[in-house]
């Protein structure tokens, strides 16, 4: 009994993590795409790559580099984004279209394909203990602060005279949309995570009326599609990341044909 | 004591000065109208009020001060898919009001109960200028700022949005400043005025303060008693 205890919790704990990073996928992506954010993911999630190609010369785990560097990268756009007061795509697009560049030059090209599109292979303990810790503080953030991000999306002015930090607020949630993204990096890889993000979020936003409606749809579609690209990739013999978004990519086309209700 | 003494606003915005030597002073429970042509500052003076802003000179607000922001254009998209009770709910939750106050938020800007399960998307812009002084109130303010509160809202609602100021202000003894492009309104709400023009500022009681000469100053050219901006 123990020795199948012992095979199947890797599995097992692979299995909770990436329910968990769907379901911080799902509630972080809401509030992203509600803030005009979806187009940032994908450039967002680049600056993992110069992150991984400096963890492997340092030869430590690329997924610490990737973590520091997009924590680092959240920080470097809230930043700037105070400073020079332009959108956050803008200041998003422009620093990561750079982190990609350098992330190329100092990333070999197989490393590369692994960590664009996410590699396979059995998670270690550190690394499933961080993923499951990052999904958790991810959820906790989303559910807690979900009434100041709402203050927040309505107005900032408002917001300030509802006793909220609005700075402070916003660089908590580019914290966690960055770690949103370090979480997807072994899973899906940088190219693909920023997917996961915002297709079940932007599909939930055509259908729901409400707040909880966008929550739950967006968090359902994101554990449907891992749960579901998961198991099509384990039955061909291939890595999950790529199957994960056609799933959401194909529900998200097939909703198309639904009409949004007035 | 007074809601808000003023004394030497300045403000400049990318290296324009739009205000400058903002000075006045506003006893509680009064309302002050906010006047003047577009572009002379009157939404940059409310939200360097309540701090949204870089400024120098002096903003004491009275120390029990609980301010209530509406402003005048929200830069959202309106198929969110948040329901007035989203809203109210947010920042209910963040006043600590009840359930309770949220209807009665409701009531007082004189919204039915079926504005609570309606998306924002499907709001007249009346509906949503009136959830958004509810919002505002769920707060519990003692000072009530609104930027064109009116804009975009039909004659009668016009005219129930001022009932409704008139009544929160009389039961909840609440300061009020409102920006407004309707001298009548100014004329029969406010107890001060102050204007702000290209060539400086005026401040004083409405049938003092608002001499022809004066209007001519603020606005450059002459003004009619009863005026409507429709930018």
């Amino acid at each position: 009994m123990s020795t199948i205890i012992h095979e199947l919790a890797p599995e097992l704990g692979s299995l909770a993590l990436s329910g968990l990073m769907a379901v911080a996928a799902g509630l972080i992506g809401s509030f992203a795409v509600m803030r005009r954010m979806v187009l940032a993911a994908d450039p967002m999630s680049h600056i993992a790559l110069p992150g991984i190609g400096i963890a492997l010369i340092l030869r430590v785990n690329p997924l610490w580099g990737a973590l520091a560097l997009l924590l680092l990268g959240a920080v470097l756009i809230w930043a700037v984004e105070r400073r020079i007061r332009i959108a956050t795509e803008a200041v998003i697009g422009v620093t990561f279209a750079v982190a990609l560049a350098v992330g190329s030059i100092i990333t070999s090209g197989e490393e590369l394909i692994d960590a664009l599109l996410g590699a396979p292979g059995t998670l270690t303990l550190p690394e499933v203990a961080f993923g499951i810790a990052g999904s958790l503080i991810v959820i906790v953030f989303v559910l807690r602060a979900r009434n100041a991000l709402v203050v927040r999306l309505v107005s900032p002015e408002i917001a300030l005279t509802s006793a909220v930090d609005v700075a402070r607020l916003d660089l908590y949630f580019l914290l966690a949309f960055a770690l949103t993204i370090g979480l997807g990096l072994r899973f899906l890889g940088v190219l693909l995570m920023g997917s996961l993000i915002i297709i079940p979020a932007a599909m939930a936003r055509r259908f729901a009326r409400s707040l909880s409606a966008m929550l739950t749809l967006s968090v359902v579609t994101a554990v449907l599609s891992t749960a579901a690209g998961t198991y099509v990739a384990w039955l061909v013999g291939r890595p999950s990341g790529p199957f994960i978004v056609m799933v959401a990519g194909g529900l998200f086309f097939l909703s198309l044909l639904r009409r949004r209700e007035a | 004591m007074n809601a808000l003494e003023v004394k030497d606003l300045a403000v400049r915005l990318g290296g324009t000065e739009v205000l400058r030597g903002v000075t006045f002073s506003l006893p509680r429970a009064s309302c002050l109208a906010i006047i003047g042509p577009n572009g002379a500052g009157k939404t940059v003076l409310l939200r360097a009020l309540i701090g949204a802003l870089p400024h120098t000179g002096t903003i004491a607000w009275a120390a029990d001060t609980v301010l209530g922001y509406v402003p005048q254009k929200l830069d959202i998209e309106r198929d969110l898919p948040l329901n007035g009770r989203d809203f109210l709910r947010a920042r209910a939750a963040l006043a600590g009001s009840s359930s309770a106050q949220q209807l009665e938020a409701l009531n007082s800007v004189g919204l039915a109960e079926e504005a609570l399960s309606t998306p924002i998307g499907n709001m007249s812009g009346g509906q949503f200028q009136r959830l958004l002084i509810a919002f505002a109130l769920l707060g519990r303010p003692n000072v009530l700022l609104l930027d064109e509160p009116a804009a975009g809202i039909d004659a009668p609602g016009q005219a129930q949005l001022n009932e409704v100021l008139h009544a929160l202000q009389d039961r909840r003894a609440m300061t009020v400043l409102l920006v407004s492009h309707d001298l009548s309104v100014v004329y029969s709400q406010a107890d001060h005025v102050l204007c702000l023009g290209r060539h400086g500022m005026c401040f004083g009681p409405p049938r003092t303060a608002l001499t022809a000469e004066r209007l001519y100053e603020v606005y450059g050219q002459p003004l009619g008693f009863h005026v409507h901006d429709h930018s």
